[in-house]
Formats: C-alpha cells, sequence, structure tokens
C-alpha cells in the first residue's frame, strides 16, 4: 500500500496499540460500534501520530511531544468536587465512568456508555476532517460520557457543572448535548486531575444549540503538571441562537483544546473568549474552526494568553464564509503576554471568504508588561511584584468581566488567580 | 526636607546628560514652583526624584528628611511619602479606580508598618475627598484614568494625592490640559493639602497656575540647572518677560 519507505512506530504509538487491544470485549459497543473503533486504531496505527507535516498539528507536533501513554483506567477513586460556581448543579464522569446523573428538571440526562451499547452512538463518531486525531483517539477508546437535553424554553436558573474527574491512566468520555429552543442557561464543563499520577484524557463535547436559544458555556482545564489533555467541542448554532463560550486552559502538560464551530442558523450569535495561562514546560494549543454557512450571523473571539517559564502556546482561528453568508460580522483577536524569554506562542489566523459583503477582522498581539503601568503603579507604593501580579491580571479581567454574570465571573478570577499565585 | 545637591544625571539607554549640576533646598511646609522653557529637565527631574529606571544619578544626591534616597526604588520612595502627579497620567485597563487606590493605599500602609484599611473606612475616606474634588463616585468604579477626560484624569490624581497623604509631592505640570474650572479644583484640592509638614513642588511653565497655587518660591531651571530663584515675583517676572534676560544674565 505504502510505496515511500513507512516510518517505524513511535513507543507511544504502539502503547495506544497496546492499550486498545488490552481493553478488546471491555469496551461498550455493539458490531458497528467495535468495526468504527478498530478502524480508527487502525489509522493511528498505520499513520502514526501527527506531525508537523500534518497542516492542522503544524505547531503541535504529536509525534514528538506525546512520548508516554499512561496505561490503566485510574483506579485513585476519584470523587466530585465543589463546583466551580456554588450553588450549580453537578453531574460527573469519575476514572472515566458517569457517575449516576441527578440533572435539574427539564434537563433529561443519559449515559454515553448505553448509547454505545445501543449503536446509536455510531452516529456521533464521524471524524471533523482526515487529520482529527481526537476524533480517532476518542472515538476508539470512549468508553462512558454522559448525554443532556435541555427542553425547549428551559430557563436554568443555577449553572449546571459537567464534571470529568481522573485520577491517573487513561479517560476518553463523550458529552452530547442538545439545548432545546429558546432555553438559557450556563454550562461549565471542568477537566479535573487528582492525584500525582500521569493522566491522558480525551473528551468531546457535541453541541447543539437549538433555535432562540440563548446559552453560556464554560471549558475549564484544570490538569495537572505532567498530564495530556485532548478536548474538542463541535458547536452547531441555530436561528437567532446566542452561545457565548469561554475557555479557560490553566493546567495539563500537552493541551490541544479544538473548537469547530458551525454556524447554520441565521442570526445567530457567538461570543468566544478565551484564556490560556501557561507556565513550567507546558504545551498549550487551542484550534477553531469557525464556519459561517448561512447570512447575517455575528462572531467575536478574543483569546488572551499569558506566557511564563519555557511554555509555548498555539491559537490557530480559521474562519470561513460561505458565498451565501452574507452580511456576516466576524472578528478575532489573539493578545499574548508574554513573561518570559524562554517562553513562545504561535499566532495563525486563517479567513477564507466567499461572499462579498462580510466585515472580517484578525489581529494578533505579542507584548511584555507596559513598562508605563509598572512604573506608574510603583510610584503609588505598589511593590514590583504586586504590580506585575496586577498588571497580568487585568490583562485577564477585560475578557473575564465581558461575561455577564458575577458568580461567573468571580469563581473564574479566583481559579486565575490562584494559578497565577503558584505561578506568578 | 528635600535637598538636591550638585546632582547630574543621564538618560541610561544613550548617556544624554539632562541635569547638569542641580542645587534645590525645599523646607517643609514651602511651596516650591519650577519654571521653566522647554526642554530644561522639568519633568525629568520629577522622574529622577521618583526613582525611574530609565535614567542615571552619576553625581550628586537627593537627600529627603536629611538621608539620600538613591538607594530606594520607585515603591519604597512613595511608602516613605514622596508623590508624584503626573503630566500624563498613566490608563490601565482592566485595573478598577477603586481597586487600584485601595491596594495603592494598603501597600504604602503596610510598607510603614501600619494596619491596613478596612473596606468601610477606605470607601469613607475616598467619598469625602472625591467629594471635594467633585469626583463622581461612578467614576471610581471604572478602570484607572481608561476614558477620563483630560480634567478628569487630573482631579484622580490629586484624589490620590490626597488619599496617600505624602509628605513631599512633586506636582508635573499639573495645569496642562485644564479649562479654568478644572484648573480651579484642581487648586483648591492641592491648597488644601498645604500643611506645615509638608512640601509641595509645582512644575509648570506659566504663570497662570500660580495665581492659583501662590508659591512661596519660585526657581528657573534651564539646562538641567537652577538659575534663578526668588519668590512669587519672579514668576510674574518671567511671565512678562520671558526666560530670554534671565538666561542671558546666567551665562
Amino acid at each position: 500500500m505504502n510505496m515511500q519507505s513507512k516510518r517505524p512506530i513511535t513507543a507511544a504509538e504502539q502503547a495506544l496499540v497496546d492499550s486498545f487491544v488490552g481493553k478488546l470485549g471491555s469496551l461498550p459497543g455493539n458490531g458497528a460500534i467495535t468495526a468504527i473503533r478498530d478502524d480508527f486504531i487502525e489509522d493511528i496505527k498505520q499513520n502514526g501520530l501527527p506531525t508537523r507535516r500534518v497542516e492542522a498539528w503544524h505547531y503541535t507536533d504529536l509525534r514528538n511531544l506525546l512520548k508516554k501513554i499512561p496505561d490503566g483506567d485510574g483506579e485513585a477513586g476519584s470523587g466530585a468536587v465543589e463546583p466551580l460556581v456554588a450553588g450549580s448543579g453537578v453531574v460527573s464522569v469519575l476514572d472515566g465512568r458517569a457517575d449516576d446523573v441527578d440533572a435539574p428538571d427539564g434537563v433529561s440526562a443519559g449515559f454515553y456508555r448505553d448509547a454505545l451499547s445501543e449503536g446509536i452512538a455510531a452516529q456521533r463518531m464521524v471524524l471533523q476532517s482526515t487529520d482529527d486525531l481526537i476524533g480517532r483517539l476518542n472515538g476508539a477508546f470512549a468508553n462512558d460520557g454522559i448525554s443532556l437535553t435541555v427542553n425547549d424554553g428551559l430557563n436554568l436558573t443555577d449553572p449546571l457543572e459537567i464534571q470529568v474527574v481522573q485520577g491517573g491512566g487513561q479517560s476518553h468520555s463523550r458529552f452530547p448535548v442538545t439545548i432545546g429552543r429558546g432555553a438559557t442557561g450556563t454550562f461549565i464543563e471542568r477537566h479535573i486531575s487528582q492525584g500525582d499520577d500521569a493522566t491522558l484524557a480525551s473528551s468531546i463535547t457535541d453541541l447543539h444549540v437549538g433555535d432562540d436559544a440563548d446559552i453560556v458555556w464554560v471549558i475549564s482545564q484544570e490538569r495537572g503538571l505532567s498530564d495530556t489533555h485532548f478536548g474538542q467541542i463541535n458547536i452547531e448554532l441555530g436561528t437567532n441562537a446566542k452561545l457565548t463560550l469561554f475557555v479557560a486552559n490553566a493546567g495539563g502538560k500537552l493541551v490541544r483544546q479544538e473548537i469547530h464551530i458551525s454556524a447554520s442558523g441565521e442570526n445567530s450569535e457567538l461570543v468566544l473568549r478565551g484564556v490560556n495561562l501557561l507556565g513550567g514546560d507546558s504545551h498549550t494549543d487551542v484550534t477553531m474552526t469557525l464556519d459561517h454557512l448561512v447570512p447575517n450571523c455575528v462572531s467575536t473571539e478574543t483569546f488572551r494568553n499569558v506566557v511564563f517559564d519555557r511554555a509555548r502556546g498555539v491559537f490557530q482561528g480559521q474562519i470561513k464564509v460561505a458565498q451565501i453568508a452574507q452580511k456576516t460580522d466576524a472578528r478575532m483577536a489573539c493578545n499574548t503576554l508574554l513573561l518570559s524569554d524562554e517562553g513562545d506562542f504561535s499566532s495563525k489566523p486563517e479567513l477564507e471568504i466567499f461572499a462579498d459583503d462580510v466585515q472580517c477582522a484578525h489581529g494578533a498581539t505579542v507584548t511584555d508588561i507596559d513598562e508605563n503601568h509598572l512604573f506608574y503603579m510603583k510610584a503609588r507604593g505598589i511593590r514590583e511584584r504586586k504590580a506585575r501580579a496586577m498588571l497580568v491580571k487585568a490583562f485577564i479581567a477585560e475578557i473575564v468581566e465581558e461575561l455577564d454574570d458575577e458568580a461567573l465571573i468571580e469563581a473564574l478570577e479566583n481559579r486565575f488567580e490562584n494559578w497565577l499565585d503558584a505561578h506568578g | 526636607m528635600l535637598e538636591i545637591k550638585n546632582l547630574h544625571a543621564r538618560i541610561a539607554e544613550d548617556g544624554t546628560e539632562i541635569i547638569r549640576g542641580l542645587n534645590l533646598t525645599v523646607k517643609k511646609g514651602e511651596v516650591a514652583a519650577i519654571m521653566g522653557p522647554n526642554g530644561s529637565g522639568k519633568s525629568t527631574l520629577s522622574y529622577i526624584l521618583t526613582g525611574r529606571d530609565d535614567y542615571e544619578v552619576t553625581e550628586g544626591d537627593i537627600l529627603y528628611n536629611g538621608e539620600s534616597i538613591l538607594e530606594m526604588d520607585t515603591a519604597e520612595r512613595a511608602a516613605a511619602g514622596l508623590f508624584l502627579a503626573f503630566q500624563y497620567p498613566v490608563e490601565i485597563p482592566g485595573v478598577a479606580t477603586m481597586q487600584f487606590l485601595k491596594v495603592a493605599m494598603n501597600e504604602q500602609r503596610k510598607a510603614r508598618g501600619e494596619e491596613e484599611l478596612t473596606t468601610p473606612e477606605f470607601i469613607r475616606r475616598v467619598r469625602e475627598a472625591a467629594g471635594e474634588l467633585k469626583i463622581d463616585m461612578d467614576m471610581l468604579k471604572r478602570p484607572l484614568n481608561v476614558g477620563f477626560s483630560g480634567g478628569e484624569k487630573k482631579r484622580a490624581e490629586i484624589l490620590q494625592m490626597s488619599l496617600l497623604e505624602p509628605t513631599l509631592c512633586v506636582l508635573d505640570e499639573t495645569d496642562s490640559g485644564l479649562d479654568i474650572d478644572a484648573l480651579k479644583i484642581v487648586s483648591e484640592g492641592v491648597n488644601a493639602l498645604r500643611s506645615p509638614d509638608r512640601a509641595i513642588v509645582v512644575i509648570t511653565h506659566y504663570q497662570r497656575l500660580l495665581e492659583h497655587i501662590i508659591p512661596d518660591s519660585v526657581h528657573v531651571l534651564y539646562k538641567g540647572q537652577v538659575i534663578k530663584s526668588g519668590d512669587k515675583e519672579l514668576a510674574l517676572e518671567l511671565e512678562n518677560n520671558g526666560y530670554t534676560n534671565i538666561i542671558k544674565d546666567a551665562a
């Protein structure tokens, strides 16, 4: 099949295959699901992990970066933690298994393992692209997750938190979420590690936001220092739907969060905000694709990144505007505060516009702390260390405070403050 | 209170000497005006007093209450009671003015070994000081100086000065960008801070400000030196005749 010399399989690739073989027979799924799983792992075996020669992974050469595959399913006995926002409802996946789900009124919940056993999950297991490693990995290994269906017109008063807690080993889960017509509410997807054992986690959320719905969705990645996290959220926006998506990465050693959005209903609005706090020797990649498929949609994407130590960050933002998607208004910005000479951040915007009456803009900045700001604060008696910390927080706060929810703002700012106090 | 002795200073980056043997003494309770043409080193002097890294002192000394401050960093000088009202107050997005004021006041208190202010006490003090300067409390909820008009920025500087209760105030061209009404409010704010225990150095181009803040002494700065000192009459003379004669006399 291959004329060119085949590259040798890496230890990590082999470990993934071995890990899959070890799970044969124990992963839920009917014949159709099992066939898809086999295909996905076969592809990883044949083609290997993506390298820099694969465009979508150019800045995250997984073949070089992913060295070790932790084994096992995390037997640490992870427990649910306090929700990010006090008073939130909580549903959880602990060590890869969905816990008994106690969903709020108007929200029906199911186990993804059941969808796998019955075979209906097969329709979900579609790759985003030919280079969709996360889709393959998660598809091959996923053993559970939670599906949520929010009733039409439901007004969710308290946030609903989806906790994925893992104590070492591997965790692969999926969350199909359907938001009914006109429903409103806040959802917080949290990825947490417990204990010191390394974790390899993949998590895919399929979020369908129904017509006229108005939803806030937060992804808070809080993995440990030696963890690998592959996240993916696939979003479909209905007519007049509004989605505020807030992505917060503050953790993990090797992280890739993909965001794939399809604006398929007219007059939808997407507000995407992200904060990436990067430290140590970590590598964090946020890759977004946004397809404007219909006219009259508005989207803004703003990322604020803070880089310490030898951390590396990547943002790839691709906006496609279809020929019929006239009057699209899409604005993307990626601002980085680079606080270390050894850190780096790569930002790659891509605009593909086929319509002729649209507004599209993108911008990327990389700066250090402004010396004038620092001097002014010191001249008021604020010591350098404190002043720097305040300025870093201010850089993030601008984004966080756009959220229209005091409790959520406070919770996120506390989370960032804790991270900064430990790393700054 | 402030003694500047044979001060020489240059721009750190390129070595350009700006201050060339400056001598100046300001006593407790005194309001001293420093005037001078463009490029004479007025703003540089204010930065050197506050310890900005961009400048290097190569000779001479600055004594504050009898002790050299050259080894102190900017924040230490502020905590010791030195305050600079900026010619161009800096806009800091993302930092609410109230939060900034509270941190600054408490950082200074901590540095001096004093108790931090309670929130109610802090708010009471801000309310009182803001009222006198006709500053709307809503303005203080906004990010520091962001979107403030020129007048609002200068009033915010004087508000900070009054809250931080410094003993040596340096006002760098506080009159620039102010209309007559704002000038009056700002001047009243400064005058309210005049006290036998506090010295104020007013740096300005124009006599106009000195009609509102009457100085005890006036010093003319030219090419990095004080070339003439006098009382408030000197400012009037400058207003009428310009700097040329004084510069000629000094040469």
